[in-house]
């Protein structure tokens, strides 16, 4: 059942394209606006990468986020998988899923290209992607909860980013901090692990949450 | 289920299905609690209610097939134009439920009533933007549901003329 639901919602972004590619060129914008404000002083640059791409990620994912219920809401589709003998539970995860691989799998093909900007050495690249690869999906988990309980609301994605950014806190800490050490020459690992965890532990709670912030949205 | 707008028809259909809690008592489906039952009650309804349920990206094809998988059932492509066919979109299956009009895509919808195997309908204001055919339609539909041994509940101002013989009629006070 988690098949449908991950066709059904890349179907569905896939006929709306123009949604994928405003967030991705998003993240571009933001993250090239950078070197060309700071001016080309490599060891700045070198020092500030991390959190420029990082905090770029979370602010392209936040300008999807607020697509991810709201339109099956309108259309009562949601509802009507309320009502399906799925666990909510998969489907949630199906629908963060597939938001993962439209939304935030083209930021991490697309950040090693920006940190060549930045000066970034190769073995920080392959860094950088990792780092993305363990925390966009958990942007994603984290992010389906501020989406479900700020359904139908007005002015909700404002509200859903107030919600979530604190909530990205962890994972912007220990992803930016991997990148850091790579820059530093130390063992990115011990943050790799910190945010291998903290994915695993929003795997396993956030969608059973925002199954719940759902039930409550639709009352 | 009649009774004038704002008597609760709607609040009533989706306590049924279990969308809304009621304020007092309890809904029970085959003498258990559908609160206990949970997705094992979801498997025995289908609910139909004012938002259709069709995703305007999609064709009616599309849409039927997602909804039916969804819910465990599998409708071939063959299988989903004949449905198509049955609600009288043969001609449009393939263009996005967005260039539809309203009546057409409550027609996907009854086609996903069609393809369901579950035993309760609980149908909201069924016959709102349908045309006299698609009313005929419907009323084939229940009566063949009902024929084979279903329940449906049917919220509507308008009479729809059943022929069988066990039909109560609830009417509701504002």
């Amino acid at each position: 059942m988690l098949r449908w639901i991950v066709w059904r919602d890349l179907l569905l972004a896939w006929r709306r394209r123009t949604d994928i590619l405003s967030t991705i060129f998003f993240f571009v914008i933001v993250v090239s606006l950078f070197p060309l404000g700071v001016g080309p002083e490599a060891q700045l640059l070198k020092a500030i990468a991390p959190g420029v791409v990082w905090v770029a990620a979370l602010l392209s994912s936040m300008l999807s986020l607020s697509r991810l219920f709201a339109n099956d809401y309108q259309d009562g589709t949601l509802e009507q998988m309320l009502l399906t003998p799925q666990p909510l539970y998969l489907i949630v995860l199906g629908k963060a899923l597939a938001q993962w691989l439209v939304a935030e799998l083209p930021l991490v093909v697309a950040a090693p290209f920006l940190g060549v900007q930045f000066g970034l050495s190769p073995e920080t690249l392959v860094v950088l992607v990792l780092s993305l690869l363990l925390g966009t999906p958990i942007l994603c988990l984290v992010g389906s909860i501020g989406a479900a309980l700020t359904l139908g609301l007005r002015s909700g994605s404002i509200l859903v980013a107030i919600l979530v950014l604190p909530l990205y806190i962890p994972a912007l800490i220990f992803g930016a901090g991997a990148v850091d050490a790579s820059i530093m020459s130390t063992s990115p690992y011990p943050h790799l692990y910190l945010l291998g965890a903290l994915l695993i532990l929003s795997l396993i709670f956030a969608p059973w949450a925002t199954a719940a912030a759902l039930r409550i949205s639709l009352e | 289920m009649t009774g004038p707008n704002g008597s609760g028809k709607t609040s009533l259909l989706r306590i049924l299905c279990g969308l809304l809690s009621p304020a007092e008592g309890d809904v029970r489906w085959r003498g258990e609690r559908i609160s206990t039952l949970g997705d094992e009650y979801f498997s025995s309804v289908t609910y139909l209610g004012h938002r259709n349920g069709v995703k305007d990206e999609l064709n009616g094809v599309e849409n039927l097939r997602i909804s039916c998988g969804l819910n465990g059932i599998s409708v071939s492509q063959d299988e989903a134009r004949r449905l198509m066919q049955q609600v009288g979109l043969s001609d449009r299956e393939s263009l996005p439920a967005r260039l539809l009009s309203e009546g057409q895509r409550k027609r996907i919808a009854l086609a996903r009533l069609a393809a369901s195997k579950t035993a309760l309908w609980l149908l909201d204001e069924i016959t709102t933007s349908l045309d006299r055919n698609a009313i005929g339609l419907v009323r084939s539909l229940i009566q063949e549901h009902l024929s084979n041994g279903g329940i449906a509940i049917v919220a509507t101002h308008q009479d729809l003329e059943l022929t069988t013989v066990n039909i109560e009629r609830l009417e509701l006070a504002t």
